[in-house]
């Protein structure tokens, strides 16, 4: 899967809350840290492969541990049409 | 009083006129001219004030608010504020010029209010011949700008039997989500109760075809639904609870809790005019009239259900009990409930039923 962003769907830095979020038709998601770190790596040319190499790297946990947490958390945004795949 | 929270949502009413007339409109009866209506640099201030105050996402809307001339530069100056920016539109007034020009100013989402499934019907709620037609054309116009597409399909007694007709439509135009919303009884669709409230096995039948809908659309549509009025057994909470998460600027200024407030009585509303939007959110009175729950009166002083739903609405208190600050007559445990089902009762069975007024300037 190669994740991006659906059209109309941006992330927006909250200066007022102080905190990163996903805005969309209708909806305004606040972001945890880890959320907006994956999103921020959702670009539409890196593969969920490549996006979790890269979190594993910059924070230095295992793989695996971070696979789980990114498919979790983009099928979620998938389901939501927020996501789609370039590879579908 | 602690301090509110920011607001995440401003209704922008931009105007009241617009060119169709649906019996539903939840626009106030007293119409606002267009004399009387904020200028471009007043809402491009206001927009300002809203991003400074947290507000995310902006709703244009109106009555049309493509009827404005300088929807274009308002457009604009909301994207340069920072704000999320969502056109709430009939289509009509909207050409493929037009709309480049909006996406241009950096609009990032439509949403296309739809008056029927089929071209009579929408003709004859929206009383406009040919409005059917050009909505079919806008919708290609946003989709093929790239813009996602949101449909409004208002649902009634004439026209719940077209429900699968109008989600297929809805795919088929190529929108991303529908919001089927049940009529809601404000402004002028309060004059058309008889004509226009669904009867209770219409309801009933409804609640299966969402569920089953939302299934079938799955990955391809989101199904968002507003249930009808009178109906449930607890209240909504209205707008995520009074002053709580937004506001809504009627088009000559005021600044209002939700956008039919203006119907109730004993309100005082502040303009954008007089003082920053920052200001009156925190302090005016119609915000803080029944903002958070110690206002609120027993039962619901004493429910469970005290901070889910906050008391109900108070357009409807207003309304059927004819105190704003009273449970919402619809709950269950309010002693109007049975008021409210002698009301449903006469205003199904048929006798009452009419011809549809129009909503019009006075
Ligand atoms: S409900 Fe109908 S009449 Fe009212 S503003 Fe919307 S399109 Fe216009
Ligand atoms: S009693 Fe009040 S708080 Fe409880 S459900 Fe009814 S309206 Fe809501």
């Amino acid at each position: 899967m190669t994740p991006y962003l659906l059209s109309g769907v941006r992330l927006h830095f909250d200066k007022v809350r102080n905190t990163n979020v996903l805005l969309a038709p209708e909806r305004a998601l606040m972001l945890d840290g880890v959320s907006y770190e994956i999103l921020r790596r959702v670009d539409g040319t890196k593969s969920v492969v490549e996006i979790v190499g890269d979190l594993a790297r910059a924070f230095d946990a295992p793989a695996e541990v971070i696979r789980g947490d990114v498919d979790a958390f983009l099928n979620d945004l998938k389901t939501q049409l927020l996501v789609g795949d370039r590879d579908a | 009083m602690p301090e509110p929270n920011p607001p995440i949502a401003l209704l922008a009413e931009l105007t009241h006129r617009c060119p169709l007339m649906c019996p539903y409109c939840s626009n106030p009866l007293e119409l606002v001219q267009k004399q009387q209506e904020l200028t471009t640099d007043t809402w491009t201030r206001v927009f300002r004030e809203a991003a400074d105050i947290g507000v995310l996402q902006l709703h244009l809307s109106g009555g049309e608010p493509a009827s404005r001339r300088d929807i274009v530069e308002l457009t604009a100056a909301a994207h340069a504020a920072g704000l999320y920016t969502n056109l709430i539109t009939s289509g009509i007034g909207l050409t493929q010029a037009r709309l480049a020009d909006l996406v241009n100013a950096g609009l990032d989402h439509v949403q296309l209010s739809l008056q029927g499934a089929r071209p009579e019907m929408a003709d004859r709620i929206g009383g406009y011949k040919g409005g059917y037609d050009r909505k079919m054309r806008v919708a290609e116009l946003v989709t093929d700008a790239g813009l996602p597409l949101t449909l409004n399909a208002v649902m009634h007694r004439q026209n719940l039997a077209d429900l699968g007709q109008t989600l297929d439509l809805a795919l088929s135009m190529g929108a991303r989500r529908i919001e089927v919303a049940c009529v809601q009884f404000h402004g002028w669709a309060t004059r058309n109760r008889a004509s226009l409230l669904p009867t209770e096995s219409q309801v009933e039948q409804l609640k299966k075809d969402i569920a089953i809908a939302r299934d079938t659309y799955r990955n391809r549509m989101a199904i968002d639904f507003v249930p009808p009025d009178y109906y449930s057994d607890f209240p909504k909470a209205c707008m995520g609870g009074w002053g709580s998460t937004g506001l809504v600027v009627s088009p000559a200024g005021q600044v209002m809790p939700c956008h039919a407030a203006d119907s109730i009585p004993g309100l005082a509303f502040e303009s954008v005019a007089d003082r920053h939007l920052g200001e009156i959110w925190r302090s005016s009175h119609a915000f803080n009239a029944y903002r958070g729950t110690d206002w609120l009166p027993q039962p619901c002083q004493s429910c469970e259900r005290r901070d889910v739903d906050f008391g109900g609405c108070r357009c409807q208190a207003a309304a059927l009990a004819a105190d704003p600050g009273a449970t919402d007559p619809v709950c269950r445990k309010s002693p109007y409930r049975p008021k409210v089902d002698a009301m449903i009762e006469d205003m199904t069975n048929g006798a009452r039923a009419s011809d549809l007024t129009y909503r019009k300037f006075g």
